[in-house]
């Protein structure tokens, strides 16, 4: 291992998501991890194109949003340092729900997805770790999505 | 039980549905004391009386503040009345937040929409014993920027260095730079230690039970989270049963109650 991946490799493995994960597979994530960078205001993820990468963000902010007819880019979560941006590259068709973009200066770990499918296929225990890992992060995203569709402060009255 | 005339000295919009009125006795001899999470019915003559949280600081009670969210015939009504209006107060009434029980704890204020109101009142209370408290974070949450209570004065709060504030709304346009998400999210973020925590949450009741359930993720203690049950009421006094929760009266046994004592209830559609 080169003393470069060997950093990211750390820099994963402190990271929540891979906190606990079999050393192996860690070293097949890294694998598919660089570092990347957004400049404040550019595009990350555009809604209906192909997921092919999912972030971790190490600085910065980025919006997630949504074109609504009538009202425009409505944004409906923000993510910061420590949050996961993406988790559509792991369910088919592959394809983002959503525009993302970075509001700040943001860095972050970049994961490409095609690679981590395709170790998955040839190792199906590292796909079942990961798939354990983004479970509980979809499961929270459609929580979160739950609570904001109940509109749970009410409508506001015609005053 | 019978109500005193207060004269509406001031009333400022807070959101478009959303207005604090400043109040003032009408007659002399009115003694005025609460604390923090009380509530006191308040009547406008000829329509009707509703509970309203007061929000003001309960160490300077006079004038008596209530933030009111316009919600029907009384709350409009009361919100219509305007500078030299009179409407009739009595109370305070229910439990208040657990300051004292919480001093030398880490505390978390989590609030959402209307639910800041009653909590103001702790907020000053602590700003005023910040030192009897460990790490303190307010978490706020609201359906939009537009919905923001106290938007100056939160701002105020968030530029002190002994309070951690975070705001957070379901949704926003481009003018907005906070944080987009629910609240919940923002106690994953927050910086307490759970062992030695005590929650004080008030909200609509489905983002209450969403908070509760993070917290106890966290590893708070279910005994340590108190929250405001604000469902409707009439007597205030624990007569009428009208707001009769299980063997629960929230009027006069709340509104603030440690989330053990009621978690079983809160399944209860309606009262
Ligand atoms: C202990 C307590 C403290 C409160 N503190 C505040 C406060 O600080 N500020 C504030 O704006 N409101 C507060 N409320 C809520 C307030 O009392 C109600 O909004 C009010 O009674 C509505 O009366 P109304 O005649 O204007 O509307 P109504 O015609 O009685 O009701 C209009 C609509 O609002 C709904 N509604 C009525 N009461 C409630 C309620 N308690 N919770 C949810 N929905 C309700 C009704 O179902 C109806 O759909 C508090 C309630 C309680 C029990």
């Amino acid at each position: 291992m080169s003393p470069k991946s060997k950093d990211l490799t750390e820099v994963i493995g402190r990271h929540p998501l891979f906190a606990g994960l079999d050393p192996t597979h860690l070293e097949l994530v890294a694998g598919c991890a660089s570092n990347v960078r957004f400049a404040a205001g550019q595009q990350i993820l555009q809604e209906g194109k192909v997921a092919n990468t999912f972030y971790l963000i190490r600085y910065g902010r980025v919006s997630v949003d949504v074109y609504s007819p009538g009202r425009g880019r409505v944004t409906i979560q923000t993510l910061h340092k420590g949050d996961v941006l993406g988790w559509s590259w792991i369910v088919e068709p592959y394809r983002w729900h959503h525009d993302a973009r970075a509001l700040e200066l943001t860095r972050a770990l970049a994961f490409e997805a095609s690679c981590l499918r395709k170790k998955s296929d040839d190792d199906p225990a590292f796909g079942y770790a990961l798939i354990r890992r983004f479970a509980p992060l979809i499961a929270q995203r459609l929580e979160r999505a739950e609570l904001q569709l109940l509109d749970v402060y009410g409508h506001v009255a015609q005053v | 039980m019978v109500p005193h005339p207060f004269r509406v000295e001031r009333v400022q919009r807070e959101t478009a549905d959303t207005f604090t009125l400043t109040l003032e006795p009408a007659a002399a001899g009115i003694e005025i004391r609460y604390r923090p999470g009380q509530f006191n019915m308040l009547y406008l003559f000829g329509v009707g009386e509703v509970p309203i949280s007061v929000s003001g600081d309960a160490a300077s009670p006079v004038p008596l503040l209530h933030t009111v969210r316009v919600a029907g015939a009384v709350t409009r009504g009361i919100c219509e009345l305007g500078r030299g209006g009179t409407v009739g107060v009595r109370g305070p009434y229910g439990t208040p937040w657990p300051v004292e029980q919480a001093e030398g704890s880490d505390l978390l204020v989590i609030a959402g929409g209307i639910g800041l109101a009653p909590l103001r009142s702790v907020v000053y209370h602590l700003m005023a014993h910040r030192e009897k408290y460990g790490r303190v974070a307010i978490l706020y949450g609201t359906r939009s920027p537009d919905d923001l209570l106290y938007r100056s004065e939160v701002e105020q709060w968030r530029g002190r260095f002994d309070l951690d504030v975070d705001v957070t709304v379901d949704h926003a346009g481009l003018n907005w730079h906070g944080r987009v998400g629910v609240v919940t999210t923002l106690i994953q973020q927050a910086q307490f230690d759970p062992d030695n925590t005590v929650a004080m949450v008030c909200g609509p009741e489905i983002m209450m039970r969403f908070c509760v359930r993070e917290l106890e993720d966290q590893g708070v203690d279910l005994g340590d989270i108190h929250i405001s049950m604000e469902r409707n009421m009439k007597c205030a006094v624990g007569f009428c049963g009208h707001c009769q929760f299980g063997p629960e009266f929230i009027c006069k046994d709340g509104p603030v109650f440690s989330y053990q004592r009621i978690a079983d209830l809160l399944d209860v559609r309606e009262v």
